[in-house]
């Protein structure tokens, strides 16, 4: 009797979810067109109805949420801002007002009233105010006092704490310079030893581990290289092996795992596309000025390659394989006429950018509003916020700059699928930015 | 002294001289939480002892209930520790308290910070317990990335290097397939005081690292590695002929995945390996479009056909050998 070969735990796993997934995507293809249109819409109107009841009120199930509500305010905030809407007033001044209660009279924010601060719940409150605008939000923060909890955070080693004698590690590290940077309190302190401290979390495999000598993970390659954007140092940074290191995290399923080896989730889709996206344009501007060839003949391999997702989508009735110099003088659905300069602002994003946003809107949202991890788990409001902040990075891919809209081509399902474009380093929806640099770093 | 736990806090005589404190919500709170009497009550009470800031043994105790209710409350947990300093606390009774939250939910941050403390505390006697500790959580899951931090951070503090490869390699027998435990073997070869650092353990690591990568050519982990191994020295990763014929083996195997025999293949070749006939047959043989005279050129042309997800990054890589070779 010939012994089966043995599957170890790994393969049985990733067996288990392929099946779940591909029988999702079997189900879409087999489907007919109403079905699939149906499958591939956002729903908008479901997703803001579990958004909205989340801010209103949440579950005793939520109490062991307790000591991250400005997670929830932020995750909840963030998705209502990708989607394109806001808050009403009250609901607004009721977020300003609660989030201010979280704030330490020695500055940063806890997880809850009362509670010590505590730098990943200062970085969601400082984002969660950001997103609502205005100056009532802006103004609540207490930036002084803020620069000094900052201060007390940091370690000698050049990382952060996460509180008083908390952990140190990668997140730590970024969560307080993108509130640094976000709130115009950078300084020579702060950044000291940073990058060195990054740096020695870059493992062989290229991604970044939470501490020296961890293994390479989406969530924190994400915050390490956005640090390092944030205090100008990425150069010091592998880039190579980490450009590689994530795209090979993208997998069969299209959406993307947060390590070697492990299972695909719809949080990734964040934490891993950002950086993709990061580097291929850090890589494009740097060879810009580091070669000084000709802007043409960089373009001719970079944006004229058209590969094109096989799958047939229903609603993209653009010609999918027109190559995209043919766009020239052409209108996308909403009136822009593309121009020989706009299309040497696009560039072909490195990882399967479509494939990513059938992932999310197939296998990770869910009808009734929400989004999840992968089959078969529940949906939350952390997944529900990186998997549209990711889809959101997916649309956006293509663009250069962020003065370069999406195509049609570029959004999976209808046009009406466009999320907001974030703020790659921050998590924040573009717009929102703005206003806060406008408010953070006028002159006084 | 009444310490009954079963009974509410508001009704134990032991508590009686405490107000309890109610949490500063404000009138309209957003995302307000639907708590439990029990659990509104035990917050309730914490929060007048920490404003009072009591390190007491019924302080302790309370911050016990507490974090069985919600073992995500760092405050708790940092205020537990200012406690258990106050009271020199027998901490070898803290490392099974830990344990036994840990039993429920293994995946959060403060209970891995706690135990850190502790056993930092404690010193290089708990060696062997944070090893035991580490591998029990990582035999109900062996990749669980608070474990294996704490497993380094415990080897690197208190020590007990010495078994560390074996269990390394008990992992990959299992499960050849985990990257967690290759990614610790290079922790060990790397920093382990009694290692000789990868110059000394090259010869018998990438022996190791061939053997599994023979035997499972589609494990991106054991090609990593291998890579890992000759990071200091690139010029010996080109010449070194172990490399160049792993490649060379898989590639000229039907019945397997050749991606990362072609992308380690493109690695060398962009590091400067001069390829040899053996090596432009090989790729040759796979090409099934027009050869290329380039070939590392050749060879992204190949992996995006074979590697199609990363379609876009193989036509990238090319477009970055173009410039290199202006």
């Amino acid at each position: 009797m010939e012994e089966l070969p043995r599957i170890t735990v790994s393969q049985r796993e990733q067996f288990l979810v392929e099946n779940d997934v591909f029988g999702i995507y079997g189900y879409f293809d087999a489907s007919d067109i109403s079905t699939q249109k149906y499958m591939m819409e956002i729903q908008r109107d479901k997703q803001l109805d579990y958004l909205m009841k989340g801010l209103r009120q949440l579950g005793p199930q939520f109490s062991s949420l307790d000591s991250n509500r400005p997670w929830l305010c932020y995750w909840i905030l963030q998705s209502i801002a990708l989607l394109g809407e806001s808050v009403d007033d009250e609901l607004e001044n009721n977020a300003i007002d609660f989030i201010g209660r979280c704030q330490g009279s020695d500055g940063g924010y806890g997880g809850g009233p009362g509670q010590l601060p505590h730098l990943a719940t200062t970085y969601a409150a400082v984002n969660a105010l950001v997103t609502l605008g205005g100056d009532k939000a802006l103004s609540s923060i207490n930036r002084e006092k803020m620069s000094c909890f900052l201060r007390r955070m940091k370690d000698t080693s050049g990382g952060f704490r996460m509180h008083d004698m908390g952990e140190m590690d990668v997140r730590a590290c970024y969560t307080a310079i993108s509130v640094a940077s976000i709130l115009n309190i950078m300084d020579d302190e702060l950044t000291r030893s940073l990058g060195d401290y990054i740096l020695s979390c870059q493992t062989y495999e290229g991604g970044i581990g939470g501490e020296p000598g961890s293994e390479a993970h989406g969530g924190y390659t994400y915050c390490g290289l956005a640090t390092m954007f944030l205090i100008n140092e990425v150069d010091r940074l592998n880039l190579d092996s980490l450009m590689n290191w994530a795209v090979h995290r993208q997998g069969v399923e299209m959406g993307f795992q947060g390590r070697t080896n492990k299972l695909v989730d719809g949080c990734y889709t964040f934490w891993q596309a950002a950086p993709c996206v990061l580097l291929q344009r850090f890589y494009s501007a740097h060879d810009l000025v580091h070669h000084g060839s000709s802007h043409i003949s960089q373009g001719t391999d970079e944006d004229h390659e058209d590969h094109v997702h096989d799958e047939d989508y229903p609603e993209d009735s653009d010609d999918d394989d027109s190559d995209e110099d043919s766009d020239e003088g052409s209108v996308n659905g909403h009136g822009v006429h593309h121009t020989s300069t706009y299309i040497n602002r696009r560039i072909q994003p490195v990882f399967d950018s479509l494939g990513l946003q059938r992932y999310v809107l197939l296998c990770s949202k869910i009808p009734d509003g929400g989004f999840r991890d992968k089959p078969r788990k529940p949906r939350d409001f952390y997944h529900t916020c990186y998997c549209l902040s990711g889809l959101s990075v997916a649309q956006h891919a293509w663009s250069k700059d962020e003065d370069t809209p999406p195509l049609t081509r570029d959004i999976l399902g209808s046009y009406s699928n466009l999320l907001e474009p974030v703020h790659l380093l921050h998590n924040v929806v573009m717009d929102r930015y703005n206003e806060a640099m406008e408010y953070f770093f006028k002159a006084p | 002294m009444d310490t009954d736990e079963t009974l509410p806090l508001s009704q134990r005589s032991e508590w009686s001289d405490v107000v309890p404190l109610t949490q500063d919500d404000g009138p309209n709170p957003v995302v307000p939480i639907a708590y439990k009497d029990e659990f509104r009550e035990t917050m309730d009470y914490f929060r007048a002892i920490y404003s009072s800031d009591e390190r007491s043994p019924r302080a302790l105790r309370l911050t016990e209930e507490t974090l069985r209710l919600n073992s995500g409350n760092y405050t708790v947990w940092h205020f537990r520790r200012l406690v258990l300093e106050a009271l020199n606390h027998d901490l070898y009774q803290e490392l099974e308290f830990i344990e036994s939250i840990a039993e429920d939910n293994s995946k959060n941050y403060q209970l891995w910070h706690h135990r850190r403390w502790v056993a930092e505390k404690l010193g290089p006697d708990v060696a062997g317990r944070e090893l035991e500790f580490t591998r029990r959580v990582l035999s109900l899951d062996a990749k669980h990335y608070h474990a294996w931090s704490h497993r380094q951070w415990a080897l690197r503090a208190l020590g007990g290097w010495e078994d560390e490869l074996d269990y390394c390699h008990e992992l990959l027998e299992a499960d050849v397939f985990n990257n967690s435990a290759w990614n610790q073997r290079y922790y060990v070869i790397t920093r382990s005081p009694s290692s000789g650092g990868v110059e000394a353990m090259r010869e018998s690591e990438v022996s190791y690292t061939i053997k599994a990568i023979l035997t499972n050519p589609a494990n991106e982990s054991s090609w990593l590695y291998l890579k890992a191994l000759y990071k200091d020295n690139k010029e010996l990763w080109i010449s070194d002929p172990s490399v160049s014929s792993v490649c060379l083996n898989v590639l000229s195997r039907t019945d397997c995945f050749h991606g990362f025999a072609l992308s380690t293949l493109l690695d060398l070749l962009c590091e400067g390996l001069s390829p040899t006939n053996e090596h432009i047959d090989s790729v040759r043989a796979l090409a099934t479009e027009e050869p290329d005279t380039n070939l590392a050129n050749l060879v992204c042309t190949i992996l995006g056909r074979v590697d199609p997800i990363r379609a876009n990054y193989w036509a990238w890589r090319k477009s970055k050998i173009t410039v290199a070779a202006m």
